[in-house]
């Protein structure tokens, strides 16, 4: 175990900006590509389904 | 047993196939992802130069290492389709190339994020990050060719040929910025290439680039699944799923 | 088979010498680039010959850049560019052809007026002379690196800038090599492992790219 306590961990040795904005973007670019396929996915189903309907 | 592997090539078989592969990718990507963040932040020992800064290493040298797996996989994919002519090839490569431009933009952002503190400058040429740059130009390239052209067979046969001729360039491009970079003298610090690297450190990268790995599979089998629908949008099989789907 | 090529040559260069006001655009483009630097930049004479090879590249990388769309843009409308397609030649070797008279129009112009910009940067006499050199050797590269952008784009929506974005990171292989020739030469090394750089790169993409070029072709037309 590398880290005193907690508050040691987020100060990341006084790069916690650094560290903590490049595995944020990370998570948030994952985040973000999953949702937009969702949404993707759903909008092409839901024009299929108006062309299937008509 | 035989499979017929040609069976899996037609949208209408691989797109349940898809739909079923998804989770499993996604759930080891997550417990790689977990256990590698386990490694990079627990157990990883601080870098006596670099202090806690360097852990910035655990997701960027990953991501440069997939932003370049990727793009060879996609010349892989793109070859495959026009040699075949085979339509799920050509969609697995376009379905890779936005993940591919992320995963690019990732490396060159958080090593400009591990460069402020260690050199002191939000951007140096140094030449992992020049080639980094070139390479999200080559990705930009692909996309804007492929969404540019109208008629999905041409774009594409178009963006695999263009896929081609990029991955035969790619090493002279390599070789060119790292000549020039040691002719101009750059950087002294030579990102994650320490030369005693601890191999917990070691480690904590090759689990993070597994992560990046599955991630990588899910997502394009996702988004090839979106392709899938798109173009065949007024195929039967198509809409028969759309009708089944709960709106 | 010989004859198609030559016929295809002196036909393109025919076209080229009747609209002389092409021609005149890549020169002038190419003038008025490596103009707007000093006014950019201030006259001093030490920073004008330190970045000297890499503005006189670049401005050469983009005047090459202009004209592609020209190159197979005329015969995919009258027609033409199919007639190559089903000629019992080989169309790579017909695609050379347009590619080398692409380049004896806007790439070789270009090389010989360099030297007198390069006096306008107070370039010295043995680095204006590997400029010349490092341009001969180099801009082959461009226009058959080139003709692959402009045959993948041809008949595309917004053709002019998307060939830009997919042919000039293509082309910085060799903006390192031929600005690194002229750089080496002003610092009184030797330009010899530059320029054997610059003519492997000429000579592999003499092989690859008009097959690719071809290929492209077939793609965009069909």
């Amino acid at each position: 175990m590398q880290w005193a306590s907690w508050s040691a961990f987020f100060n990341m040795g006084g790069y916690a900006f650094y560290v903590w904005v490049s595995f944020g973007l990370t998570l948030l670019c994952v985040v973000w590509e999953v949702l937009a396929l969702r949404k993707r996915s759903a909008q092409a189903l839901r024009l299929s389904r108006l062309l299937a309907q008509e | 047993m035989k499979i017929n592997w040609f069976k899996y090539s037609s949208p209408q078989t691989f797109y349940p196939l898809a739909e079923k592969m998804i989770p499993w990718f996604a759930w080891l990507a997550a417990i790689l992802a977990v256990a590698g963040l386990y490694i990079s932040f627990v157990m990883a020992p601080t870098d006596f130069q670099q202090g806690e800064a360097y852990r910035i290493i655990f997701v960027h040298v990953p991501a440069a290492w997939m932003s370049m797996v990727i793009y060879i996989v996609m010349a892989a994919w793109a070859g495959l389709g026009l040699a075949l002519n085979a339509r799920l090839s050509a969609m697995m490569a376009q379905a890779l190339a936005p993940t591919g431009a992320i995963f690019t933009l990732l490396a060159l952002v958080t090593g400009s994020l591990w460069g402020k503190p260690m050199w002191g400058a939000w951007w140096v040429w140094d030449a992992r990050l020049t080639s980094e740059l070139i390479l999200l130009f080559l990705y930009l390239g692909f996309i804007a060719l492929q969404s540019s052209i109208d008629d999905p067979r041409r774009a594409d046969r178009a963006g695999a040929l263009l896929a081609l001729v990029g991955v035969v360039n790619v090493p002279i491009i390599y070789f060119s910025v790292k000549w020039w970079n040691t002719l101009h003298q750059g950087s002294s610090i030579n990102m994650g290439a320490a030369p005693k690297m601890a191999a917990t450190m070691l480690l904590g990268m090759l689990l993070m680039a597994l992560a990046f790995w599955m991630y990588t599979v899910a997502v394009a089998l996702m988004r090839v699944r979106c392709i899938m629908l798109e173009r065949e949008r007024s195929a039967d099989w198509v809409k028969a799923l759309s009708l089944g789907a709960k709106s | 088979m010989n004859d198609a090529w030559l016929i295809i040559l002196k036909r393109d260069l025919l076209l080229a010498f009747r609209r002389r006001s092409d021609v005149a655009t890549t020169l002038f483009f190419f003038l008025i680039v490596s103009s707007l630097f000093p006014l950019g930049v201030g006259p001093e004479v030490a920073v004008l010959s330190s970045i000297a090879p890499g503005v006189l590249w670049v401005a050469a990388l983009l005047a090459g850049m202009i004209s592609l769309n020209r190159l197979f843009a005329a015969d995919f409308t009258d027609g033409s560019l199919e007639q190559m397609l089903i000629a019992p030649q080989p169309l790579a070797l017909l695609v050379l052809a347009k590619i080398l008279a692409h380049w004896l129009v806007c790439g070789l112009p270009v090389v010989l007026l360099a030297p007198l910009i390069g006096l306008q940067y107070a370039l010295p006499n043995d680095a204006l002379l590997v400029l010349v050199w490092s341009l001969l050797l180099g801009t082959p590269t461009l226009s058959l690196i080139g003709a692959i952008g402009a045959a993948l784009t041809l008949g595309v929506r917004g053709s002019g800038l998307l060939v830009a974005l997919l042919v000039l990171p293509l082309y910085i292989p060799v903006l390192i090599f031929g600005a690194g020739a002229v750089a080496a030469s002003q610092h009184g090394m030797s330009a010899q492992a530059h320029l054997s750089l610059l003519a492997a790169c000429s000579l592999l993409s003499l092989v690859l790219a008009p097959l690719a070029t071809a290929a492209a072709l077939r793609i965009s037309v069909e």
